[in-house]
C-alpha cells in the first residue's frame, strides 16, 4: 500500500480543483472579474473631473477598485460560496474522506489568490490603458503595494471563512453578504472621495479593514502631494498595517471558533 | 468472526441544556456488532436515532457515552485521516460537484486515499459509463445516487456505510443498485446500510436491526427478525362457497387434514408467514 497523499499535495490538487469549478460557473467569472471593469468604465466615463492637481477621479476610483477586489476575491467570494458548500453537502463529503481540513483552505487560499490576480491584473491594465495610472515607479511603492495586498487579501479570506457562519442558507448568502460589501465601498473612499464624507460615515469606514486598503493603494498609485488630502495629512501605512493585522488575527480565532460543517 | 464494527452502551443526546426534558435522547444505549464481510442493515421509523448512530460510527458525531470500535479503532479519537483512508461513506442526498463532470469527481477524490481503485473501473461498476463525461447538475437522481457511491468506494474502503442509498429510485434502478452492493459485498467490503424498504433489507441484508426509540428493538437475520420464523401461519381456503383462514403453529398437520377432508385441488390455497413488513409494523407499534 502506498503512502497517504499529504496535507499540501491534497491541498494544490483542490485549488485546481476550486479554479476549475470556479470557471465554469458564470455567475462567478461575471460578478468576480467583469463586474468590477464594467464599473470602472461606467465610473471613468462620468466622473472625469481632477480632484487634487494631477489627480482625477478616475486614478482615485482605480486605486479604491484594486482594494475593493480584495474584498471581492476573498471576504465576499468565500463567505457566499462556503455557505452554498455547506448546503450542498460538499463540506460534509470532505469531511468523510482522508482529505485533512487544511487542504480544503488551502484550496480556497489558492483559489483567492488566483482570482485576485487576475482581478488586480484586469483593473490595472485598464487603469494604466484608459486613466493614466502608471504602475508603481519605485521599488519603495512596490513594496506597499505587496504588503497592503498581502495583508489585505490575507484579512479578506480569514474574515470571508470566518463570515461564512452568518448566512442561514447558500441560496441567502449572497443577499446577506453583498449589501456588506456595497455599503463599505461607499463609506470607504471607493466610490466617493473619502474626505468628503460626512465625519461619522468616515468614522464608521475607519473601523473596517476597506477604508485603509483604499488609503494604501492609493499611496501606490496616487503622487506623494496627494497624501496631504487624506484625512490625516498622510498615508498612514503604520496604522493601516496594524488595523489590518487585528483584522486578521481576531479574523483567524473567530474563524476556528465557529466554523460550521453542516447546516445546524 | 471477527467484527468490522462493535458498540457497546452507545448514548447519545442533544439540546442545550442538561434540564430533563428539554434534552433529545437519540440515541439510548445500544449495542451492535457487524461482523466482517457483510451486509448490516439498520431499519426503523424517521427520528428512531439511525442517522445518529451511524454518524458517531462514520465519525461525523461525538457521542456521550459507550464503547466503539470501527476498524478496530475509536473513530473519536483516532487519527482521522489514516482511518478515513479505509472508510467509505455514502451521505444522504448531496448536490455537490455540479459543475464537474464524473470522471473529474471521481479522478479527483481518488487523490485522498493511499490505495484508491482505478477510476474507470469504478465507473464501470456503478453503470455510470455513458455518463462518464456528464456534470453533476446533468445526472438524474437515480445516477446522482451511483455517483454518490461510486465515490464512497472510490478509496477502497474495508467498510462501506450507505445511508437509504435507494430513496427516489424507481424499482428497476433499485434491483440494479441492489446487484452492485452485492458485487461489493463478494469482493469482501463490509456494508452498514440504512433504510426504509423492508424488501431492501430482505433482498440483501445477511442482518437486520430495528431501531425504534433510540434502542434497538431486535437484531437477527430477516427470516428470523422478530421471531418471525415462530410466527403462525396463516392458511387461507374456499370451502363450501366461502373463504377460511386460520393461523396455526403446525400447518403441515393442519393440511393433511384439510386434503384429508376436501377431494382434489383445495380452492384458493394460500399458506403464509408474516411479511418482514407486517413483523417490523408489529415490532415498532408495539413501542408506541
Amino acid at each position: 500500500m502506498s503512502k497517504q497523499p499529504g496535507v499540501l499535495a491534497i491541498g494544490f490538487t483542490r485549488g485546481a480543483l476550486e479554479i476549475k469549478q470556479f470557471i465554469r460557473q458564470r455567475e462567478s467569472v461575471v460578478f468576480t472579474l467583469l463586474f468590477p471593469i464594467l464599473l470602472l468604465l461606467i465610473f471613468g466615463a462620468v466622473f472625469k473631473d481632477e480632484i487634487a492637481p494631477e489627480v482625477t477621479f478616475s486614478q482615485y476610483f482605480v486605486a479604491g477598485m484594486i482594494a475593493s477586489g480584495l474584498v471581492n476575491t476573498g471576504f465576499q467570494q468565500l463567505a457566499i460560496t462556503i455557505p452554498m458548500e455547506r448546503d450542498d453537502g460538499t463540506l460534509k463529503r470532505l469531511r468523510g474522506t482522508p482529505a485533512p481540513t487544511a487542504s480544503y483552505f488551502i484550496g480556497k487560499v489558492i483559489l483567492v489568490f488566483v482570482s485576485m490576480f487576475v482581478q488586480v491584473a484586469l483593473l490595472l491594465a485598464f487603469g494604466v490603458a484608459l486613466y493614466g495610472i502608471s504602475l508603481p515607479t519605485t521599488p519603495e511603492r512596490w513594496l506597499t503595494f505587496t504588503w497592503v495586498m498581502l495583508l489585505g487579501i490575507g484579512s479578506s479570506t480569514i474574515l470571508g471563512i470566518a463570515f461564512s457562519v452568518v448566512p442561514k442558507s447558500g441560496r441567502g448568502a449572497s443577499a446577506v453578504v453583498s449589501p456588506i460589501v456595497i455599503i463599505l465601498q461607499f463609506f470607504s473612499g471607493v466610490f466617493f472621495v473619502f474626505t468628503q464624507l460626512p465625519t461619522w460615515m468616515q468614522n464608521v469606514a475607519a473601523l473596517f479593514p476597506l477604508k485603509w486598503l483604499t488609503q494604501g493603494m492609493r499611496s501606490v498609485f496616487l503622487p506623494d502631494s496627494f497624501a496631504t488630502q487624506e484625512v490625516a495629512q498622510s498615508w498612514e501605512h503604520g496604522k493601516t498595517a496594524l488595523i489590518l493585522t487585528a483584522w486578521l488575527i481576531a479574523g483567524f480565532f473567530i474563524a476556528i471558533k465557529t466554523f460550521r460543517w453542516e447546516r445546524s | 468472526m471477527s467484527n468490522a464494527i462493535s458498540v457497546r452502551g452507545l448514548v447519545k443526546s442533544y439540546g442545550a441544556t442538561k434540564k430533563a426534558g428539554q434534552r433529545i435522547h437519540a440515541v439510548r444505549g445500544i449495542d451492535l456488532e457487524v461482523h466482517t464481510g457483510e451486509i448490516f442493515a439498520l431499519l426503523g421509523p424517521n427520528g428512531a436515532g439511525k442517522t445518529s448512530t451511524i454518524e458517531i460510527l462514520e465519525g461525523y458525531r461525538s457521542r456521550d457515552s459507550g464503547e466503539l470500535r470501527v476498524l478496530g479503532e475509536d473513530p473519536a479519537t483516532t487519527n482521522l485521516p489514516l482511518w478515513r483512508n479505509r472508510v467509505g461513506i455514502v451521505l444522504q442526498s448531496t448536490k455537490d460537484g455540479a459543475d464537474l463532470s464524473v470522471q473529474e469527481i471521481l479522478a479527483h477524490f481518488a487523490q485522498y486515499y493511499s490505495n484508491p481503485r482505478d477510476v474507470d473501473e469504478v465507473i464501470e461498476s456503478v453503470g455510470l459509463q455513458e455518463k462518464r463525461h456528464a456534470r453533476g447538475e446533468h445526472l438524474s437522481g437515480g445516477q446522482r445516487r451511483r455517483l454518490d457511491v461510486a465515490l464512497g468506494i472510490i478509496g477502497n474502503p474495508e467498510l462501506l456505510f450507505l445511508d437509504e442509498p435507494t430513496t427516489g429510485f424507481d424499482p428497476e434502478a433499485r434491483r440494479s443498485f441492489w446487484e452492485l452492493i452485492r458485487t461489493l459485498r463478494s469482493a469482501g467490503t463490509t456494508i452498514l446500510m440504512s433504510t426504509h424498504y423492508l424488501d431492501e433489507a430482505e433482498a440483501l441484508a445477511d442482518r437486520v436491526a430495528v431501531m425504534n426509540h433510540g434502542v434497538i428493538v431486535d437484531c437477527a437475520t430477516p427470516d428470523r427478525l422478530g421471531g418471525r420464523d415462530r410466527e403462525r401461519v396463516n392458511i387461507r381456503w374456499r370451502e363450501s362457497g366461502s373463504l377460511h383462514q386460520e393461523l396455526t403453529d403446525t400447518p403441515t398437520e393442519f393440511l393433511r387434514a384439510l386434503s384429508a377432508r376436501i377431494s382434489g385441488e383445495i380452492p384458493e390455497l394460500s399458506v403464509s408467514r408474516p411479511s418482514l413488513e407486517e413483523i417490523y409494523l408489529q415490532m415498532i407499534g408495539g413501542q408506541e
